[in-house]
């Protein structure tokens, strides 16, 4: 076995390596940029290498200097993790002429897998299925008729040139087909210049669902079950599952089969995904295979029991698998939550800066946390702004989304903008539940974007017991403060009103073992809890359920996290509430009018002049934060009236820059 | 004994009844709340004892005569917040505008001689049209009257104003004079000539709300330290601050419970200061890991916002934090921040509070405006109320102290009792390069010599070992250990005793 093997990775992949070269006594290597010089992979590794500027360019991407790297500590086995070199066939071969191991597939897999019509033909040598279509150019509708019959209805007429869903048409039998070849015809040649089309098989409803392979290279191949990956926005996985809720044995068996000829026809060890789309009907086609580890693996690591990264340096030393497909069982159910440092309310603008505060989940059997960041760190601007995956495991489906959901909870996040609110709303979608996914789930339930409306109608009922438990316990505090007149010390108050977000609940606070007896408008609640006055997290049980909320003071309030959504609650006493209740609510300001910097950073050009008239899409103005710079255009027609700050100003979040008419 | 008890429950009827139901209408259509309503909350429920319910005006002009209202426009008494003594007087927009008649200012003075008889604050809550003008020179006496107290109880007991109302003119004055001014957004103004007066004299066109609101006083002029959403939010606020505060400055500070342990350890402090000297992060951060609970109640926090004021708590015990902000003009120190944190450090020393001073300055700041505006007397001032001071003082130096700001920061020579740097601190006449480019002027031409001046200026000066060796600082710190280290000094400096020598009253550069 190795005794040293390098990181050719940062952040959270970097560390999980490490957790499994440690356990199997390796010593370990991280290398690292300026960026990253305080970062966790490189505590955590028991030496580290400086490899160059932020620029991913210049460091994580810079073949020569992890070589040096790896000569300099004498790593004996690269493991470059996923993204940056994983898949550079170049840097197999540049460690390879060093004398140093891969922990990957060799080149040549690399290769052929890299590449899409190789990596296709070589698919359907394989016996695997691809998705049937008619590549040739087709010269009129007749022939389009006759070729989409032979696909199978029904089947997409696509512009060979075409993009941005411009001359596509879907037919569902002769006519449409013969319609559509003749408008997608057309379309073609006014939006591309460019006539030609094709027709290919269109897939209902499709899915992601992919297939982990392991091979070693004495030509043992398995294949652990698959993913579901159709939870993607723009491309992007942001939830993964193992298994799928869709697949039955069958398809499940025909997938891996088809996945592990595929990896025998390359001639394929280590990990390695073989990523399917699956129709309605449970017909799956091949899409690309993906040579390395995936940002997703825990998954299937959660429900077969084995560690893919510690299989991956066994096979990368020639040890063979001892683990057979009949040994292969998928216990229990497993989903992945991406953790971004970004704004869902923003359009997912990426949020970086310091993590002021940062608690993590408690790690358990249910519950794992692989990330890359600690409290007090930095989400650099440099790379991929994921803060870390949370991974839930539980007997069934329900139980792990049952435990995600606890952990989103529970994850406490200060100082850059999370996506937590955009995984807790997904988690509470019934369709979610359900499980009837498609790679459409996020665009078809979210088709304005995410808002703050499309949380889940938290239980007032809780929130407010919390809050006046809260309140009450600080009251209680409050009431023991030195200097009291004698005799006439404060009596802590049972009956209160608690607002929450502006609605007024009636509740008493009465004491009760370990907690309080509550009734909230009418209606009794238990309550226990060990909460101490200034933890972030108030742990309870309400009325037997678990129940966590992060609380912040605001004021002479509480700020509540729950369920991915936020409610501000004032608790007062009864005669207060009946004053409250005079004062005047006063609308926030109406902001649409004005341009406002969405992140804090500097004003480097304003494009426009006061009294001037622009069009929607317009540049008004350029914001630099963090040495990137962001154009503001306008969002409609309209005429600036004033401009509030000039060049060079450093910006506060949501500062007006300018005003319009 | 019967006809007076009935005579003794119309007129306590009349008088609660103050204005009549219409105008208590009306105060609550704009927003506010009553006289009574407001004591109702700022107070424990039934501990108000209120005193003059009876008392009435005097004068007999203008068809004054016919008109009394049992009270005169100002409720008076005193109660408890948490059980703790204060004196409050609620004036009454809905009796005569709340306008200050000799006998409403009789009442006022009142509560205030017994609150520095006895040691409690005064909580104003101003609402009024200003000075009876019926009553004439009578009125303007009455002022005075109160004004003469707001200075005799300055720095005995604390004061508060609560601004709720109008408050113009001459009537300005008596909050001006209090300890700490609040402010309600879009009901309540302050300023001393109104905007028709602005008009005439001037010809500027500005509303009340802009000429003196609680945003323009508590963002622009430093007047108001705090601005509220209304009338229910700055009450309960005002309850939370009073928790701060001691009762008169013959008490130390009140204590709390907590079980927030001393020996907390904030690592992530260790990665607060940037790599990049001239990055800033936010000093807030520091304040809200290192106090009790991450409770900190911010003063003027819109006001010179590059100098952080406001009270927290070490163990249960109330301390005063000034800190510079390097996210707002480098931290640096100007004549609005020097103003502020003077006044802040002169309150907390009057009241037996320890200051825990966090620096990181990089000097004054520069320019025409400063020097105009009398930068030289006004950071006098906050040189003068440190050095004045005799409160336990527990200084930490995060990054930079440069120059004279160094020594303004409750420095060692300032009788700073306790003085820890961070490995970060960079302690010095100026930042390596402007100090190069002086001793080293004849190298200027030349990048290669200047940079490896820089560089050994760097290395000699920018750290706290310099300081160190002469004793200036008494330890360095690891950042993750602030709050224990602070905690033991206060500790120690519990019964610290410290006097001035007598004298008349010092003579701080006003």
């Amino acid at each position: 076995m190795f005794d040293k093997i390098l990181i050719a990775n940062r952040g959270e992949i970097a560390c999980r390596v490490i957790k499994t070269a440690r356990r199997m006594g390796i010593k370990t290597v991280a290398v690292y940029s300026d960026a990253d010089k305080d970062a966790l992979h490189v505590q955590m590794a028991d030496e580290a290498v400086h490899i160059g500027p932020p620029q991913s360019a210049q460091s994580y991407l810079r073949i020569d200097r992890i070589v040096d790297a790896c000569l300099e500590t004498g790593a004996q086995a690269v493991h470059p993790g996923y993204g940056f070199l994983s898949e550079k066939r170049e840097f197999q071969e540049a460690l390879a002429k060093a004398g140093v191991a891969f922990i990957g597939p060799d080149a040549h897999a690399i290769y052929a897998m890299g590449d899409k019509i190789e990596s296709k033909k070589l698919a359907m040598e394989a016996g695997v299925n691809t998705v049937p279509g008619y590549m040739g150019v087709i010269k009129d509708a007749e022939e389009a008729v006759r070729i989409a019959r032979d696909i199978g209805y029904p089947v997409m007429v696509k512009a060979s040139a075409g993009g941005g869903g411009k001359g596509m048409r879907l037919a569902r039998n002769d006519q449409e087909a013969a319609e559509g070849f003749v408008s997608a015809t057309n379309e073609a040649r006014s939006s591309f210049a460019d006539d030609r089309v094709f027709i290919e098989k269109f897939i209902e409803q499709p899915r992601h669902i992919e297939i982990q392979v392991l091979a070693d290279a004495h030509g043992n191949v398995i294949y652990l079950g698959e993913r579901e990956c159709s939870i993607q926005r723009r491309h992007q996985k942001v939830i993964e599952e193992a298994p799928s809720p869709f697949l039955d044995e069958a398809t499940r068996k025909a997938m891996g089969e088809q996945a592990c000829a595929l990896a025998r026809a390359v001639g394929y060890k280590s990990a390695g995904t073989v990523e399917f789309i699956v129709g309605a009907d449970r017909s799956f086609y091949f899409l690309e295979m993906n040579t390395r580890l995936q940002v997703e693996h825990p998954v299937t690591e959660m429900v077969t029991g084995l560690d893919l990264v510690e299989w991956m340096i066994r096979i990368a030393d020639g040890e063979r698998l001892t683990v057979r497909q009949k040994d292969v069982k998928l216990n229990g159910w497993a989903v992945e939550a991406r953790v971004y440092a970004e704004d869902p309310f923003r359009n997912f603008l990426p949020s970086i800066g310091r993590l002021v505060r940062y608690v993590p989940p408690a790690e358990g059997d249910f519950v794992r946390v692989d990330t890359g960041v600690y409290e007090g760190g930095e989400i650099s601007m440099y790379y991929d702004p994921m803060i870390a995956k949370l991974i839930t495991y539980g007997v069934s489906r329900d139980h792990a989304i049952a435990h995600m959901r606890q952990a989103l909870d529970e994850y406490y996040i200060r100082g850059v903008n999370h996506n937590i609110p955009f995984l807790a709303s997904l988690m509470a979608k019934q369709r979610f539940v359900e499980g009837r996914l498609t790679t459409n789930f996020i665009a078809e339930e979210y088709p304005e974007g995410f808002h703050a409306a499309d949380l889940p109608p938290d239980d007032p009922e809780t929130l407010v017991a919390v809050a006046a438990a809260a309140h009450r316990r600080t009251i209680e505090r409050d009431a023991q403060i030195s200097g009291q007149l004698p005799g006439r010390e404060m009596k802590v108050a049972e009956d209160w009103v608690v607002m929450l977000d502006g609605k007024p609940h009636t509740v008493s606070v009465g004491d009760a073992p370990q907690g309080y007896a509550a009734v909230v408008d009418g209606n009794p609640v238990t309550l226990r809890t060990d909460w101490k006055i200034g933890e972030p997290l108030f742990r309870a049980t309400v009325n037997g359920h678990h129940v966590c909320v992060q609380i912040d003071r605001q004021g002479a309030g509480y700020r509540l996290f729950h369920a991915g959504s936020r409610a501000d609650a004032l608790v007062l006493t009864r005669r207060g509430a009946e004053l409250a209740a005079l004062m005047p609510h006063k609308a926030p300001p109406d902001m649409s009018r004005f341009l406002l910097s969405p992140m804090p950073g500097l004003l480097v050009s304003v494009a426009v002049e006061e009294g001037q008239e622009v069009k929607a899409g317009e540049v008004l103005a350029v914001v630099e934060a963090m040495k990137m710079e962001n154009v503001l255009r306008a969002e409609r027609d309209g005429s600036i009236s004033k401009i509030h700050t000039g060049p060079g100003a450093s910006l506060a979040v949501d500062q007006v820059i300018l005003e319009f008419a | 004994m019967q006809e007076i008890i009935r005579q003794l429950d119309e007129k306590r009827a009349r008088a609660r009844a103050g204005g009549g139901d219409k105008r208590i209408a009306g105060q609550h259509a704009k927003g506010k709340l009553s006289a009574r309503e407001r004591i109702e909350l700022l107070l424990d429920p039934d501990s108000f004892e209120e005193w003059d319910m009876f008392v009435e005006h005097r004068c007999t002009d203008f068809g004054m005569g016919e008109q009394t209202i049992p009270g005169d426009g100002v409720v008076t008494g005193y109660g408890t917040i948490n059980g703790r003594l204060v004196f409050v007087f609620s004036q009454d927009f809905t009796v005569f505008g709340g306008s200050l008649s000799e006998a409403h200012a009789e009442k006022i003075c009142k509560i205030m001689d017994h609150a520095i008889k006895v040691g409690a604050p005064v909580i104003g809550l101003n609402d009024s049209g200003g000075a009876r003008i019926q009553e004439g020179v009578a009125s303007l006496a009455g002022y005075a009257e109160v004004f003469q107290r707001n200075v005799m109880a300055s720095g005995v007991v604390p004061q508060i104003s609560c601004i709720m109302g109008p408050c113009a003119g001459g009537a300005v004055y008596s909050p001006a004079m209090t300890d700490f001014i609040f402010m309600v957004k879009d009901s309540s103004y302050m300023f001393v000539t109104g905007p028709e007066v602005v008009k005439t004299v001037t010809h500027e066109s500005v509303t009340a709300e802009e000429l003196g609101g609680a945003v323009t006083h508590s963002s622009k002029s430093g007047v108001a330290d705090l601005a509220f959403e209304n009338d229910v939010e700055a009450l309960l606020q005002l309850r939370r601050f009073v928790d701060f505060l001691p009762s008169s400055n013959r008490e130390k500070p009140p204590v709390r419970p907590t079980s927030d342990s001393a020996d907390r350890m904030e690592m992530s402090l260790d990665t607060l200061i940037p790599d990049n000297p001239n990055k800033p992060y936010d000093m807030k951060e520091l304040i809200l890991k290192v106090v009790d609970e991450g409770d900190f109640f911010e003063i003027a926090p819109s006001f010179a916002a590059n100098i952080i004021t406001g009270f927290a708590r070490m163990e249960g015990s109330t301390v005063g934090i000034v800190a510079n902000q390097p996210m707002v003009l480098a931290g640096c120190l100007d004549i609005d921040s020097s103003r502020k944190a003077a006044r802040f450090v002169r309150f907390c020393d009057a009241f037996n509070i320890p200051i825990i001073t966090f620096v990181d300055v990089p000097g004054f700041l520069p320019g025409t405006a400063q020097e105009y505006g009398g930068i030289i007397k006004h950071g006098a001032k906050l040189l003068f109320a440190y050095a004045e001071c005799t409160v336990p003082k527990v200084t930490v130096i995060t990054r930079k102290a440069y120059g004279g700001a160094y020594d303004v920061m409750s420095s060692k020579h300032l009788r700073g009792d306790v003085n820890f740097a961070w490995p970060t601190a960079e302690i010095a006449v100026m930042g390596p390069k402007g100090a190069v480019e002086i001793i080293f002027r004849q190298d200027i031409g030349n990048a290669e010599k200047i940079a490896a001046r820089t560089e050994e200026y760097r290395q000699k000066f920018a750290n706290p070992f310099v300081a160190g060796h002469r004793g200036f600082i008494d330890d360095v710190i690891m950042p993750h250990a602030t709050r224990k280290r602070i905690c033991r000094s206060l500790v120690m400096l519990r019964d610290k005793e410290l006097e001035n020598p007598w004298r008349k009253h010092g003579n701080i550069p006003l």
